[in-house]
């Protein structure tokens, strides 16, 4: 047992009777990426040196009513499209491989506030386009369950991160599954909000009508406690809702007697049988503790995946029009005009996997197929989300697997694009609806962790946690830790 | 409604991106097997549908009109590749 396994709530009471010291966190947080990291692969900058500066600073005020918030003085760790002002950001990719931000995320503002200590930005799949985290220009990052396999992308490095203890918590994005799917591959807790809960400012953005920051952590209370701290409308966000925050923690009950759960069976059909097993378990543990579950239909599930490839390269291919290396960013050595400044600077900066979807994208809102290919799928997307409507009139929750399968070996999938599109096929739905959805660790498939998805109405976090944490409270699987 | 080279090529241009002979060929490949995919979504009758572009409920979101400090110049060209006399240098837009 390291400092890096104790829940948040624990960590914060032996700061606050000054049995543990800042620097005593973010020391064991760089000594334990020291031992592993060169093999996992989940950071692509750490701020040693800014990290020890404000542990000793924080450590002054230990014991002193300024030390009282539940994320003082707890090192977190950034996946790495989130701004943070003079600590280099830069999306996994060459084009952003020396930018030096020069103001922080919104989202590192309220960790800043909330005196946590960030201790580097973390590995993903470039401009969070991937499945696997196959696609970050640096290195990959290895699922540190079997270091053969993929930890879930684009999030991977923040999921990677939390299961091999080499943080206390860290935040992810999540546009199609991005924080839920390496949650699942890699044994941990991952929560994306409702659209519009979390201020989007200063995160770089891929598709801003999907794109969600969320946390990543060991178990559900400790995403509580961070969702707390980062939820909030947001004026720099013209796309921040302006809802009542609830108290999350407290919604931590334990009690779901006479909740009602829709499990849809399309979420069942052609999974793998040991991933079905474990989700069949659960939820004859939430029946145990008084829930009630039936079989629903979400009919429109299968068309989720091509609508959102359609709908999320058509934005990225907007978004990512800024990068020119006109004004930061990698500018390609050439010496022509300035069309060439662009084509060589976007061609050299860019990975395949991002210029696929620019051009996808750019093909789908062409002139002549935007009605067929882009309209359209905003169309499907009206079904989806009814679909959606339609089960939270009848039903509390919606619970299925986070993904078909678990983790599946690094370069298995990297030639064949549609496959691995197809693998977010059971978090994407989520995401064109906007509503919440977590995934919590329930049970091991040959050794491989798999995930619970719970599913929640827009803005009601606090069942998604609710129900999350009485599953938990009674099994044990989030509490394996792979050995590495 | 299979894409060609040619359309890869014309789609680059557009999105300002730059294809050597194997990337023209390999991107075919997989935007075809991608679009053909997305196919499917002809399957369903969207006919009466409103399309979501959004899934709240949006609307203009408006501030006072109020003067605030802007980033110094310094700020703005800390990432500029290249910079000159307070400005982005650029090759000649005009020969």
């Amino acid at each position: 047992m390291t400092l890096l396994d104790l829940r948040l709530q624990e960590l914060h009471n032996q700061l606050s009777k000054k049995e543990l010291s800042v620097t005593d966190l973010v020391g064991e947080a760089f000594a334990r990426i020291k031992e592993h990291d060169e093999r996992v692969g989940a950071y692509l900058t750490l701020n040693e040196e800014g990290a020890h500066a404000e542990a000793a600073r924080l450590d002054n005020k230990l014991g002193s009513d300024e030390a009282k918030g539940l994320l003082f003085g707890l090192p977190a760790g950034i996946k790495d499209n989130m701004v943070t002002e003079g600590l280099r950001t830069t999306c996994a990719s060459q084009f952003l491989s020396n930018y030096n931000p020069i103001y922080d995320a919104t989202v590192v503002t309220k960790l800043k506030q909330a005196e946590t200590v960030t201790i580097g930005k973390l590995n993903m799949d470039e401009f969070a386009m991937g499945g696997s985290n196959e696609n970050s220009s640096f290195h990959p990052v290895r699922n540190p369950w079997d270091l053969t396999r993929v930890p879930g992308g684009s999030s991977g490095g923040s999921a990677a991160a939390v299961a091999a203890g080499e943080a206390y918590f860290t935040l992810g994005s999540d546009t199609g599954g991005s924080i839920r799917q390496p949650a699942s591959y890699c044994g941990v807790v991952g929560l994306k909000p409702t659209y519009g809960l979390v201020s989007r400012y200063g995160l770089v953005a891929f598709a801003s009508s999907l794109d969600q920051i969320g946390p990543i952590t060991k178990n559900v209370e400790d995403a509580a406690y961070v969702l707390q701290a980062i939820a909030g409308h947001d004026a720099k966000d013209s796309t921040s809702a302006n809802v009542d925050i609830p108290d999350y923690v407290s919604a931590l009950s334990g009690e779901i007697s006479g909740l009602k759960i829709a499990v849809p069976k399309e979420y069942l059909d052609g999974i793998d049988p040991q991933v079905k097993a474990a989700v069949l378990e659960a939820l004859r543990v939430l029946e145990g503790l008084g829930a009630e579950w039936e079989e629903v239909s979400l009919p429109h599930t299968e068309y989720a995946v091509a609508a959102y490839y359609l709908l999320a390269s058509s934005e990225a291919s907007s978004n990512l029009s800024r990068f020119d290396g006109v004004r930061y960013g990698v500018r390609a050595e050439q010496g022509g005009n300035l069309l060439d400044l662009y084509l060589d600077s976007r061609s050299q900066g860019f990975g395949p996997e991002v210029k696929r979807r620019i051009m996808l994208g750019t093909y789908a809102l062409s002139s002549g197929y935007y009605d067929a290919y882009y309209l359209k799928a905003q169309k499907v997307r009206t079904l989806i989300k009814q679909d959606f409507d339609r089960t939270f009139e009848k039903y509390d929750v919606i619970i299925g697997p986070t993904a078909p399968t678990t983790a599946f070996q690094l370069g298995s999938q990297v030639d064949d694009p549609l496959t691995m599109y197809l693998n977010d096929i059971l978090t994407i739905p989520m995401s064109l609806a906007g509503v919440p959805a977590m995934s919590v660790p329930c049970g091991f498939a040959d050794g491989l962790p798999v995930g619970l998805q719970i599913i929640g109405k827009a803005f009601d976090e606090s069942t998604i946690l609710r129900v999350a944490h009485a599953y938990e409270a009674h099994t044990d699987h989030h509490k394996h830790r792979p050995s590495l | 409604m299979g894409i060609q080279v040619q359309d890869v090529e014309h789609v680059a241009k557009l999105a300002r991106l730059k294809l050597n002979d194997e990337e023209r060929e390999m991107f075919t490949g997989q935007l075809n097997a991608i679009l053909q995919y997305a196919e499917k979504l002809n399957e369903l009758d969207t006919e009466n549908v409103e399309p979501t572009t959004h899934v709240l409920p949006l609307s203009n979101v408006m501030r006072e009109d109020q003067v605030h400090e802007s980033l110094s110049q310094e700020q703005v060209f800390r990432n500029a590749p290249d910079e000159e006399d307070g400005q982005f240098k650029v090759p000649a837009v005009l020969e």
